[in-house]
């Protein structure tokens, strides 16, 4: 009796959270007369809506944008969290604990202090209306991967290392060839983490591009919501279907990389 | 060399990355910010000293006071309506067994949706004339309100929407549920503890500094709501300033004084007001979970 009460839960959340999907695909196959109507089955049925928008904006540059800049940011931010998760977790040297301890006040510091001031140095640098703001931060590491692959490295057997310093292997050697591939796991934590944030992230776009050639996925559908959507052009259909266009590569990272997202989420927690 | 002097050597090498990130992007742009403030600038004069002018202008600002009273407002709906409904979910998902799997991807995949996409999908899904929520509701006999359009449902309207994308929260409860050890449960049952009083014995006790992680982390990112309601309220054409005034949050304001009206020094005192208001609602935090949280082990 009590396992059909929780199907009969399961079964209701899966349909409130699977039917906003369901909901957004059917929309974006339906016309312009049929968007609102919430029939499940999108009838008359209009795949055409994803050739208009495909060619009322140019949404493979910003696929192909938002691609660049997510690999660059994901790559950046791997290695560089790495490097110093590893010279956390790795060498004892004064003043290791109270400088990790500011790396942890760093993941409390709201985003919205640094905004203007980031913006005025790469204003200055003569790079404010470019890509590089959008990935070039990550070079320097990022708190909270910091703080994940720390934990990764921490939990590596330490004799291992030992001995092979033993062998006169110096602290690169120790780093590249026996460190990272160890820590792979959570190597690809951060990469697809950062991956899924690079592509999803609207504000930095909004802040630092200014031509439509240079638009990420999420600042392109904010001008195609502002054209197409309300007080704009009322071409829901349009939307949606580029709506569509960004959600699915995630969806698909997703159901790849899903067990390193899960692993990544309770990583977050770590007391 | 020492060993101890290489290993230090080694060690501040690896960290350099971060020492000058951290110099270049965070201490830096800290301390100019401050002295910004401070300042009037536009970006085409030099910053002129003006003292604490922009605060006084802030506090006085009836915007700010919107928007200010618009961001704790969603908060205080958004982080208890998120955790109830995580802990729920996580509960449920504890007891699916085998099926675990397929329902925590059914949970997690909102959370995958660029939010610009999540913004223009509840646009639709919550409008007020023929939009799936009111139809849902008409179904049992409620009329629905104007979500994105009265006034005084956008931000209820937001927090409903924020509770699709609940998926990682609940992720992270089923994982601290599955660490409470079993044996409680069967000696809270052995006591005759009914359902609740298990719940609020063992289970609370056992997930409480999850929860507590949580409820900081979600409010401190729920003052800094942005994204979501950028989509859907502001931008290029906004809309009419009645419904653009509910949705304007914090740091909105911000942004617009900043980016639009280029007013740097300004947008940086607002900036150091949300700094504190987020530091005070974290020490108060801080100082309750003492008395409510109890950790497991690690803590004497």
């Amino acid at each position: 009796m009590k396992r059909v009460g929780v199907w009969a839960g399961l079964l209701v959340v899966t349909l409130a959270f699977g039917y906003p999907f369901w909901w957004l695909v059917s929309a974006s196959l339906k016309d312009r007369a049929h968007v609102f109507d919430n029939a499940l089955l999108p009838r008359p049925f209009s795949p055409g809506n994803y050739v208009e928008v495909w060619q009322a904006v140019p949404l493979l540059t910003w696929i192909g944008n938002s691609v660049a800049v997510g690999l660059a940011a994901a790559t950046a931010a791997t290695v560089s969290s790495a490097l110093v998760a590893f010279g956390f977790a790795m060498f004892r040297f004064p003043g290791r604990g109270p400088l990790f301890g500011v790396v942890l006040a760093t993941m409390m510091l709201p985003a919205a202090v640094t905004m203007v001031p980031v913006y005025l140095e790469w204003h200055a640098l003569g790079l404010a209306t470019t890509q590089v703001p959008l990935w070039a931060q990550n070079l320097f590491g990022s708190a909270f991967y910091i703080f994940l692959l720390r934990q990764f490295f921490l939990g590596l057997p330490r004799e291992v290392f030992d001995a092979a310093k033993v062998d006169g292997a110096n602290a690169w050697r120790l780093f590249t060839s026996m460190a990272l591939p160890l820590a792979k796991p959570g190597l690809i934590v951060v990469f697809v983490f950062e991956l899924k944030a690079a592509w999803t992230d609207l504000v930095k776009p909004l802040i630092y591009l200014r031509e439509p050639q240079l638009y990420t996925l999420p600042r392109g559908l904010k001008a195609v919501l502002d054209r197409f959507g309300e007080g704009g052009e009322e071409q829901w259909e349009l939307v949606l279907a580029a709506s569509v266009v960004a959600t699915v590569p995630m969806v698909l990272l997703f159901l790849v990389a899903q067990r390193h997202f899960v692993r990544g989420t309770v990583t977050q927690h770590v007391e | 060399m020492t060993v101890s002097g290489r290993e230090s050597r080694a060690g501040l090498l690896f960290l350099l990355p971060w020492v000058v990130g951290f110099l270049a992007f965070t201490a830096g742009p800290m301390l100019f910010s401050l002295w910004l403030s401070l300042t009037h600038y536009d970006m085409l004069k030099p910053p002129a000293f003006v003292g604490l002018e922009n605060y006084r202008e802030a506090l006085a600002d009836d915007r700010v006071g919107t928007a200010l009273w618009n961001t704790v407002f969603f908060t205080a709906l958004h982080v208890p309506s998120q955790i109830v409904l995580a802990l729920g979910l996580a509960g449920l998902l504890r007891r699916a067994g085998r099926g675990s799997g397929f329902f925590r991807t059914v949970l997690y995949l909102p959370v995958m949706t660029p939010p610009v996409a999540l913004a223009a999908m509840f646009l639709l899904l919550l409008n007020g004339q023929n939009g799936a929520v009111n139809a849902f509701l008409g179904w049992f006999g409620f009329q629905g309100p104007n979500w994105t359009t009265d006034p005084a449902w956008i931000k209820p309207g937001l927090v409903v929407m924020s509770l699709w994308t609940v998926g990682s929260t609940a992720v992270l409860y089923l994982a601290a549920l599955t660490r409470v050890p079993l044996e409680r449960y069967e000696a809270a049952r052995l006591d005759g503890a009914s359902p609740w009083r298990q719940f609020r014995h063992v289970t609370l006790p056992g997930i409480s500094g999850t929860v507590y992680f949580t409820v900081v982390v979600n409010t401190i990112a729920s003052l800094q709501v942005f994204t979501e309601a950028y989509a859907m309220f502001f931008g290029a054409r906004a809309k009419a300033s009645a419904e653009g005034d509910a949705a304007l949050f914090y740091v909105i304001h911000l942004f617009q004084e900043a980016f639009g009206s280029l007013r740097m020094g300004y947008a940086s005192a607002l900036a150091w007001g949300l700094f504190a208001v987020i530091a005070v609602i974290t020490v108060v935090q801080v100082r309750l979970s003492r008395r409510y949280v109890h950790y497991e082990g690690d803590r004497s």
